[in-house]
C-alpha cells in the first residue's frame, strides 16, 4: 500500500485525470446546452468521434495543432448539421438518429482510418505544455495540474463562460425556454427552431473539439473508436449536472480521476488485471446515477420534437 | 402608442377577416368567417366545443395558416405567418393554456423574447412594469417563479407581456375558465380599462353573463361558421334577457340543414319504475389539471337513456371513470339494482353489468397491436370458454369474434388485423361488442361518436337506442348537443363537477339544456 501515495502515483493520478477530464468537460458542456434546449444528444457519441478524425486529419496536414481543433470542431458541427435537420427541423425520433449518427461516423471513421492510416500510425508530435508561472512550480501538483495544452485552460474558462451565459443572457432564458415550455418561447416570439439550432450546433462543437483533444493531445494519434463512449460519458454528466456548467466540471473531474487511476495503478506497478481497473469509470458512473439521479429533473420538453399549433 | 379611445362601433378595424377559411384533415374548422376588431371594443366570440374558437385564435396569433379568405391589418392585405409576425402587427394573445416558463422568473418571462444575442434589461423593465401595473391597478411578483403563481396571477402576467409589446389588440381565450367569481370580476374590469386606452379586445367565454357584462359586440361561431353577430347599438339597446335569448338561440337553435337532426325526440320514461341504477352524493377530490366532483346524485331506470351535457372537461370523464370504479379516492354511494357498488373494483363491477365505453378508445379502450380476435375478449383473458389454463383457445376465439363482427358490421380485413390500424368507427364497433355481447345490464357512454364519421356516428347512435330499448339502463355522456337531444331521454347538465341542472327531453329541453351549458339557472 505505501506505493500508492508516492509522488509518481500521484503525479500520475492527476495528470492522467486533467488529461481524461477535458474531453469529459468538452462534451458534458455541450449535451448540456442540447438538453436545456430540449433536444436529447445521443448522437454526441458520432460527433465526437467525428471530429476526432477530422481534427487529427487537420493537425497532421497542417502541421498545427490550434488547426486540428478548428477541423476537429468543424467535423462535430458536420454531424451536428445532420441532427438539426432531421431532429429539429422535421421532428424525426432524436433517439434513433442520435444512435444512427453514432454507429455511422464510428463506422465511416474506422473505415476511412483503414484505408489512410492503417498500414503507417503516424504519430503527432507530442503536445507543448503551457506552465502556468509559479503555480506550475508547486512540488507534485504543479506538474499534475499546471502543465497542460493551452485547451484545457481554455476548456476551464468555457466553464464560467457557459454560467455566465445561462444566467445572464437573453440566449439562456431562450434556450431554457426552448427545453421547457417551446410553446411558449414561439408566442413570446422566438424561433423555437434556430434556438435549438444554435444549441444542437455548439453540441457538435464541443464534441469536435473534445474529439479532437482525444486525438491529438490524449493519444497522439487517430484510432477506430477511440472516444470509447465519452460522449456517452457526456450525456451522463449533463443530466446530472441539471443544466448547472460548474457541476458538469465536478463531474468530468472525478470520472477524470477514475480514468487517471487506470494508469496510475498501472505507474504504481499494482497488480490488478487492466480489465478490472478499466471498469472503474464505469461503476463510478453507476454509482454516481444510484446516488444523484433521482433528483436530477430534466426539461419537461426534453426529446419532444417542437410542432406550431400541434392539436 | 395608443390612439384614444372611440365609441365602440364607430372606429375603424385595426384587423378585419374576409371570409377566412381553415380545413383540417376530414373536418372544417372555420368556413369563411368574417369578423373585424375595432379599437375600444371588447368583442366577444361564443360558441360551443369544436365551434371553431380556437382556431380562428390561432390563425390570429400566427400559429396557424388560413386555408383561404385574407386578413386584412389596417385596411391592407397582410399574412401573419409566424407568432413573432403577430406581435409585430400588435396581436397579444393569452391562451387558454397558460404560456409562461414554469422554471423562470416572471421578470425573465417578460423578458423573453428580445434579441439573443442581448443582455435582457431587468432594470428597464421593473420601471415599465411598475408603471403599467400602476395604471391599470394589477399587482405583479416579478421575481416569483411562474409555477408558484395562481392561474389568475399568470393570466395577468401574460396580459402585461402583450402590453409591454405594446399590443393593439388583445385576444382572451377562455381566460376566466379557470378564475374564481372574484377573479373573473378583476379581468372584467381590466378588460374595461383596457378598451378605454383604445384597445381592441377579442374575449372568448362559454358564459353568457360575462358576454352580456364585458362585451360591447358578440359574435357567434356554430360548427365552423359565424351565424351571427350583436353589434354595439344593439346590444346597448336590448335588455339583457332578450339579449341572452337572442344568444341563445344563435347558439343552439336548429338549422334546418342538419344531418344529425332527429324528427322524434325521446321523452321522459315512466318514474314510476324502481331506479336500475342510483348514484347518491358521489365526490371526488380535483387535481392538479383536473376538476373534482361534488354532489353529484341521479338515477337512472330501466331503458331510459340519461344524457350528461355539459363543456367539455367540467369532470365527465373523472364521473365516467368514479363510476367504472377506477378512482380510489370517490367517495358517496352507487347502487345497481338495489346492491350497494361501491366498494367493488373494476372487474367486480363488470361481474354485475356495469360497462364503460371509454373516449379513449386506443389508449384505454383496446390494445392496438393485438388482433381484432383479440380485442373482443382482452377483458376475460385466463377465463373459459376462451382460455383454458394459460393457454388461448384459438379455434373458439376465432369462431365468436367472427359471429361479433359480423353482428356489429365491424369491417376489418380479418380477424388478426391489429386494431390499431382499423377507422376510428370501425374500433368503437369492437369497443361496443365486446361491451354489450353478454351482461351488460348499465352501460355508460363517454363520448361514443367522438371523432368518428356521420355513418359511423349515426349507426353507434342506433345501437345506444337498441341498448336502450333492450331495458339495460344508459348514461351518454357527451359534449355533441345533438347527440343528447337526440339520444336521451333526460338530460343532466355538468359544469365544474356539478350537476346544474336536469331537463326532461322535449321541445323546449334544447333552449333549457343551453341555457344551463352556459351559466343561466332556469
Amino acid at each position: 500500500m505505501s506505493d500508492l501515495f508516492t509522488t509518481v502515483f500521484l503525479g500520475a493520478l492527476f495528470f492522467g485525470a486533467v488529461t481524461a477530464a477535458v474531453p469529459l468537460l468538452l462534451a458534458g458542456l455541450g449535451e448540456q446546452m442540447s438538453e436545456k434546449a430540449g433536444v436529447l444528444n445521443i448522437g454526441i457519441e458520432g460527433m465526437m468521434i467525428f471530429g476526432a478524425y477530422t481534427g487529427f486529419l487537420g493537425a497532421y496536414l497542417s502541421e498545427s495543432l490550434w488547426l486540428g481543433f478548428a477541423t476537429g470542431m468543424l467535423g462535430g458541427i458536420f454531424v451536428a448539421l445532420i441532427m438539426v435537420v432531421l431532429c429539429v427541423r422535421y421532428g424525426l425520433n432524436q433517439i434513433v438518429i442520435g444512435i444512427g449518427l453514432t454507429l455511422g461516423f464510428e463506422g465511416l471513421t474506422a473505415l476511412l482510418h483503414h484505408f489512410q492510416f492503417s498500414r503507417t500510425y503516424p504519430r503527432l508530435p507530442a503536445a507543448e505544455p503551457f506552465p502556468i508561472p509559479i503555480l506550475a512550480d508547486i512540488p507534485v501538483l504543479g506538474p499534475a495540474l499546471f502543465r497542460h495544452h493551452l485547451i484545457v485552460y481554455l476548456a476551464l474558462v468555457l466553464v464560467i463562460v457557459m454560467s455566465l451565459l445561462y444566467r445572464r443572457t437573453q440566449l439562456g432564458l431562450n434556450l431554457q425556454a426552448a427545453g421547457d415550455k417551446p410553446a411558449a418561447l414561439d408566442v413570446a416570439g422566438v424561433d423555437v427552431f434556430r434556438t435549438r439550432t444554435i444549441a444542437v450546433v455548439f453540441t457538435g462543437a464541443m464534441a469536435g473539439l473534445g474529439g479532437a483533444y482525444l486525438a491529438n493531445i490524449g493519444a497522439g494519434l487517430f484510432v477506430p473508436f477511440i472516444t470509447n463512449g465519452a460522449g456517452f460519458l457526456g450525456i451522463v454528466l449533463a443530466m446530472l449536472a441539471r443544466g448547472r456548467p460548474l457541476w458538469v466540471l465536478l463531474g468530468a473531474m472525478l470520472f477524470g480521476i477514475c480514468l487517471g487511476l487506470t494508469t496510475a495503478l498501472q505507474v504504481a506497478g499494482i497488480n490488478i488485471p487492466t480489465d478490472v481497473i478499466q471498469m472503474i469509470p464505469f461503476l463510478a458512473v453507476m454509482a454516481m446515477l444510484v446516488a444523484f439521479g433521482r433528483r436530477s429533473s430534466l426539461p419537461a420538453a426534453l426529446g419532444l420534437p417542437y410542432e406550431r399549433g400541434a392539436r | 402608442m395608443l390612439s384614444p379611445a372611440h365609441h365602440p362601433g364607430e372606429a375603424a378595424p385595426i384587423i378585419e377577416l374576409d371570409g377566412v377559411t381553415k380545413r383540417f384533415p376530414g373536418i372544417i374548422a372555420n368556413d369563411s368567417v368574417d369578423l373585424a376588431l375595432r379599437p375600444g371594443e371588447v368583442h366577444v366570440l361564443l360558441g360551443e366545443n369544436g365551434a371553431g374558437k380556437s382556431t380562428l385564435i390561432g390563425m390570429l396569433s400566427g400559429l396557424l395558416q388560413p386555408d383561404a379568405g385574407q386578413i386584412r391589418i389596417d385596411g391592407k392585405v397582410q399574412s401573419i405567418g409566424s407568432p413573432s409576425q403577430a406581435l409585430g402587427h400588435g396581436i397579444g394573445t393569452v391562451f387558454q393554456h397558460a404560456m409562461l416558463v414554469p422554471t423562470l422568473t416572471v421578470a425573465e418571462n417578460l423578458l423573453l423574447g428580445g434579441p439573443w444575442w442581448r443582455r435582457p434589461n431587468k432594470e428597464g423593465l421593473v420601471e415599465k412594469v411598475e408603471t403599467l401595473a400602476q395604471q391599470l391597478g394589477m399587482r405583479i411578483k416579478l421575481d416569483a417563479l411562474a409555477a408558484d403563481l395562481s392561474l389568475g396571477e399568470q393570466q395577468m402576467v401574460e396580459i402585461l407581456r402583450a402590453l409591454l409589446r405594446g399590443s393593439r389588440v388583445l385576444i382572451l381565450d377562455e381566460s376566466t375558465s379557470m378564475l374564481s367569481p372574484a377573479g373573473v370580476e378583476e379581468l372584467g374590469a381590466l378588460m374595461r380599462r383596457l378598451v378605454e386606452r383604445g384597445m381592441a379586445l377579442v374575449f372568448i367565454t362559454h358564459k353568457l353573463r360575462e358576454a352580456t357584462a364585458f362585451g360591447d359586440r358578440i359574435s357567434v361561431l356554430k360548427l365552423g361558421r359565424k351565424v351571427g353577430e350583436i353589434e354595439p347599438g344593439r346590444f346597448r339597446e336590448l335588455d339583457e334577457d332578450t339579449l341572452m335569448a337572442e344568444i341563445v338561440e344563435m347558439m343552439f337553435g336548429i338549422r334546418s340543414d342538419d344531418p344529425e337532426s332527429v324528427a322524434q325526440v325521446p321523452g321522459p320514461v315512466d318514474d314510476t319504475i324502481a331506479p336500475l341504477f342510483s348514484v347518491r352524493d358521489l365526490a371526488l377530490p380535483a387535481g392538479p389539471n383536473a376538476p373534482g366532483l361534488s354532489e353529484i346524485s341521479f338515477d337512472v331506470r330501466p331503458g331510459e337513456i340519461l344524457g350528461i351535457a355539459g363543456i367539455d372537461g367540467n369532470g365527465q370523464k373523472q364521473l365516467a371513470e368514479a363510476l367504472a370504479g377506477q378512482r380510489a379516492d370517490a367517495e358517496g354511494s352507487i347502487t345497481l339494482d338495489g346492491a350497494a357498488i361501491d366498494g367493488l373494483t373494476v372487474g367486480g363491477r363488470r361481474a354485475r353489468g356495469l360497462r364503460y365505453l371509454t373516449d379513449d378508445r386506443l389508449g384505454e379502450g383496446t390494445v392496438g397491436s393485438f388482433p381484432v380476435a383479440i380485442n373482443f375478449f382482452i377483458k376475460e383473458v385466463g377465463a373459459p370458454p376462451y382460455w383454458k389454463g394459460a393457454f388461448e383457445r384459438g379455434a373458439a376465439i376465432d369462431q365468436r369474434a367472427a359471429e361479433l363482427i359480423k353482428d356489429y358490421d365491424v369491417r376489418t380485413p380479418s380477424r388478426q388485423t391489429p386494431i390499431g390500424q382499423l377507422s376510428g368507427g370501425n374500433v368503437q364497433k369492437v369497443v361496443l361488442a365486446r361491451e354489450l355481447a353478454e351482461g351488460a345490464r348499465v352501460v355508460i357512454y363517454n363520448k361514443p361518436t367522438y371523432g368518428l364519421d356521420l355513418n359511423n356516428t349515426l349507426s353507434i347512435r342506433q345501437r345506444i337506442r337498441e341498448v336502450a330499448a333492450q331495458g339495460k339502463a344508459v348514461i351518454l355522456i357527451s359534449t355533441e348537443l345533438e347527440e343528447v337531444l337526440g339520444l336521451a331521454n333526460r338530460i343532466a347538465v355538468m359544469a365544474e363537477g356539478r350537476i346544474t341542472g336536469f331537463v326532461d327531453n322535449g321541445p323546449d329541453a334544447r333552449m333549457n339544456v343551453g341555457r344551463l351549458m352556459i351559466g343561466i339557472s332556469q
